[in-house]
């Protein structure tokens, strides 16, 4: 059976179409999609985002396992700071993306609900002589983002924290709408926005108080398809579709979240030497010309030549048209090629285009 | 639940059917409509093609999903809805009325007959909704 997150009751309250994702019961849409999509881009829209996973990583040498464990720099952060980043298996395929905040008392990495469990495991095994603690802090705690370029606007009213002060990446602790949790700029919209952390039994609570206060400006829940749409128009890779185990972050265009001047991590000479060697196949952003729309595992093509296959694909609301996240081999990734992706309906025209699809988002 | 006209006929590929003499009208079902979610193109067949039951005659892309559309009847079809070109948000919102899809010269009308009424389809919804 499928677990709830803490804000089942109101995401079903609001009409929340529910369906089975990564061993939750997670709402898809409410209103609509695209109404929720472009909500988020113009005003302001909240996002159930507790099935992901929260893993406290404490302890002595929290920092040296961390920099051992992924192949971000997290030797940098301040205090309050978040870092993106992936971990690797030691050939370079990629366990997991996650984010790591520094926080007062403890490092918070949050994953991907579908790896949740995994990713604890590989850590555990990992974590052998350091002196690290790990302990799942996914169900005791509640996560919602908060995205749209009216995000911050309709949080200052819940809270006395000057939320303007904040910078990208950045966050604080706080009391907002009557709870104390950590609120943090960060999201997966490209749109300026925030991710809320607190106690799961303070759910109810805080989701009433913001839909209360962002009325003004709109506010709408919105469903894991906007946040599909949403986030691929930004070109944020999506783990199981454009990274797994069997891609490794320079071939995925990550190699900006891969420091090689920190101390030895995971994979390191393997991704040292496939920079080096420059990698055989590259993540691109595909823009349809005409009025196909890709879907994943189509195959790309140039002169009838298999390039790769697609790997996230959609109609994108913003742009009208379809877009595609995939790999192709290289030579073909330069942005202005023209390629073919064939599709259910027959093969359609697409170019290469520079990340991301959506240029006007509130984040730069 | 979905809506069900009791007037209709439905295929079990979840397309309606309204027969007037020897044309059916025909679109896809409001629980079709519902799962594929916010459509945003249709690629509809051409004018005066002959198609038999259950020939694919048309896809229908949803933002997240696609389907296609088969021919519940066999016939020649004589008219497609044009607006769904500029409009194809019309099957969410009226998939019943102005989000009809195509009409069908029918060759045999007595095909018709085994389509499923409402009854039998409201109830095919159920066993595929378990």
């Amino acid at each position: 059976m499928d677990k709830k997150t803490p804000f089942f009751d109101k995401v079903l309250e609001a009409g929340g179409r529910i369906v089975s994702f990564a061993g939750y019961q997670m709402p898809v849409q409410f209103e609509g999609l695209l109404a929720e999509h472009q909500k988020v881009r113009e005003s302001v829209g909240v996002f159930d985002v507790s099935h992901m996973g929260r893993v406290e990583v404490k302890g002595p040498q929290a920092l040296e396992f961390l920099q051992y464990l992924v192949t971000n720099d997290v030797a940098s952060l301040d205090m309050c700071q978040a870092v993106y980043t992936v971990m690797c298996y030691e050939d370079g395929g990629i366990v997991d993306d996650l984010l790591i905040y520094l926080l007062p008392e403890y490092y918070l990495a949050v994953v991907n609900a579908a790896n949740n469990e995994k990713d604890q495991t590989w850590m555990r095994e990992q974590a052998s002589g350091f002196k690290v603690e790990i302990v799942d802090r996914t169900a005791e705690m509640a996560q919602l983002a908060v995205q749209g370029p009216k995000s911050e606007g309709v949080l200052a009213k819940l809270t006395s924290a000057d939320l303007a002060t904040i910078e990208f990446y950045h966050g604080v602790e706080t009391e907002l709408a009557g709870v104390r949790m950590f609120c943090s700029r960060t999201g997966y919209t490209g749109e300026d926005g925030f991710e809320l952390y607190f106690p799961a039994e303070n759910a109810g609570q805080v989701w009433d108080k913001l839909l209360e206060a962002g009325k003004p400006e709109g506010i709408v829940p919105v469903g894991l398809g906007a946040r599909d749409t949403l986030r691929m128009e930004m070109k944020y890779a999506l783990y199981g579709n454009d990274i797994d185990k069997q891609t490794n972050p320079v071939e995925a265009g990550l190699s900006w979240v891969v420091k090689f001047d920190k101390p030895d991590f995971i994979a390191r000479d393997v991704l040292l030497k496939v920079k080096e060697e420059r990698p055989s196949r590259r993540l691109v952003c595909l823009e349809v010309q005409g009025s196909g729309i890709p879907r994943p595992h189509d195959v790309i093509l140039d002169e009838g030549e298999e390039l790769g296959v697609v790997t996230s694909g959609t109609f994108s609301p913003s742009l009208r048209k379809g877009i595609a996240l995939g790999y192709v081999k290289r030579g073909f990734h330069k942005s202005g090629t023209e390629l073919k992706i064939r599709t259910r309906r027959g093969d359609v025209a697409a170019v290469v285009v520079k990340p991301p699809f959506y240029k006007n988002a509130s984040h730069k | 639940m979905a809506n069900v006209l009791e007037e209709l006929k439905y295929s079990k590929t979840h397309e309606w059917v309204r027969v007037e003499g020897n044309v059916a009208v025909i679109g896809i079902t409001d629980f079709a409509q519902g799962e594929l979610s916010d459509i945003v193109m249709v690629e509809l067949p051409e004018v005066g093609r002959e198609v038999k039951v259950e020939d694919s005659i048309g896809v229908i892309e949803a933002v997240k999903a696609v389907a296609d559309l088969y021919s519940p009847l066999s016939g020649k079809i004589v008219e497609v809805n044009s607006n769904l070109g500029a409009a194809p948000e019309t099957i969410n919102k009226d998939p019943y009325g102005e989000g009809w899809i195509l009409k069908l010269e029918l060759s045999d009308p007595s095909e018709a007959e085994k389509l499923m009424d409402a009854a039998a389809y409201k109830e095919f919804l159920t066993s595929e909704e378990h």
